[in-house]
């Protein structure tokens, strides 16, 4: 029978469908991972509800567990305790040199446009904190439209949740 | 779950799928592109929600949150009157998206404090979603708070959030019958 790590460690380079330089692992919303009567049960958040990628990563994740000769059920927690302070450093970087801004940290107080509008974004490709909001939405909920006067590039950067 | 939560559930589901529709029909043709962005983001979101809530009273009820989104017949739908009209113009979305993150805000707050910890948890997780939807509303009304155009949208619109919920336009008809064109099509027990 598998234990706990050999199934964090088949989890862990399953890729983000939407942006696969990062995997499930680094994104964090893998939340726990328990083997009951021989049954992994793996619970795991989605970073938006909508998110059009939640049936493709679970899958993959039983696709994985059943590779392991094991039988799989994951469970979506929709509630509030995954936050994107969760992205792992390592993640946080692989997003960075890929040219997504990681996400600034959450405040208890929801983000404001003011914040938003602040200079406290770098931009991922030259670290210049002179960039400007674009759009609060863009190709996917998780991410805003930013632009870095310094280099004169746009750039996507992650919303904080 | 009490059937209280479950009926007030029901209605923001509808709320949601019912404006994340409407909101889509943005996509493609806003007035410009930017804005084509954030009604194709918001819309997606507000259906999201749509989901997450459908899912949690679908488990109360022993259906599947597809049953309760596109098995129903118009009239059973609960969702707001201001959700389900179908507006064309750009000044009327915004007053109505004004509107509705405004009134949404008030009710998450007291889902969030609800004794169900399913209730009060998706609450806290919609609301970290809505905080940008309100962020992108208020900018909107900020911009256009002293255009007559607007303030006489909002003036129209205002009345619909106190309107019941169980009396339905042929709008919300029509809208069904394209949202649910597909899923009709199929002969039951399709697997989607």
């Amino acid at each position: 029978m598998v234990n706990t790590q050999e199934v964090w460690a088949a989890l862990a380079d399953i890729p983000d469908p939407e942006i696969p330089v990062i995997s499930l692992v680094d994104l964090g919303v893998i939340r726990d991972v328990r083997i009951e009567s021989g049954t992994v049960r793996v619970d795991f958040t989605p970073t938006f509800l909508g998110c059009p990628a939640l049936e493709v990563m679970r899958d993959a994740m039983a696709e994985r567990i059943r590779a392991l000769g094991a039988e799989p059920e994951i469970n979506v927690r929709t509630d509030d305790s995954w936050s994107t302070d969760r992205i792992t450093p390592a993640g946080r970087e692989k997003l960075r040199v890929s040219g997504f801004a990681p996400p600034a940290p959450r405040n208890a107080a929801a983000p404001t446009l003011v914040q938003l509008q602040s200079n406290v974004f770098r931009c991922p490709y030259c670290g210049s904190t002179d960039t400007h909001l674009e759009n609060i939405f863009g190709p996917t909920a998780c991410r805003s439209l930013r632009y870095c006067a310094s280099c004169r590039q746009p750039f996507e950067q992650f919303k904080t949740i | 779950m009490n059937e209280l939560d479950a009926r007030s559930l029901l209605e923001i589901a509808d709320d949601e799928l019912i404006l994340g529709w409407r909101d889509s029909e943005w996509t493609g043709m806003a007035p410009f592109l930017e804005e084509d962005v954030a009604f194709s983001s918001i819309a997606q979101n507000e259906i999201g929600h749509a989901r997450a809530l459908y899912e949690l009273v679908a488990r109360e009820r022993g259906a599947t949150a597809d049953e309760l989104a596109f098995d129903r017949s118009p009239d059973e739908y609960r969702c707001s009157a201001l959700v389900e009209r179908r507006l064309l113009d750009w000044e009327k979305t915004i007053a109505r998206h004004y509107l509705y993150e405004l009134a949404d805000e008030g009710r998450l707050q007291e889902l969030k404090a609800s004794d169900d910890p399913d209730i009060a948890g998706l609450a806290a997780k919609i609301d970290r979603e809505e905080a940008y939807h309100r962020i992108h509303a208020q900018m909107w009304f900020d911009r256009l708070k002293n255009e007559p155009r607007f303030t006489a949208a909002l003036d129209e619109l205002r009345p619909l959030l106190d309107t019941g919920r169980s009396e339905h336009t042929a709008e919300l008809a029509e809208l069904w019958d394209e949202m649910t064109m597909v899923r009709r099509s199929q002969p039951s027990g399709t697997r989607w």
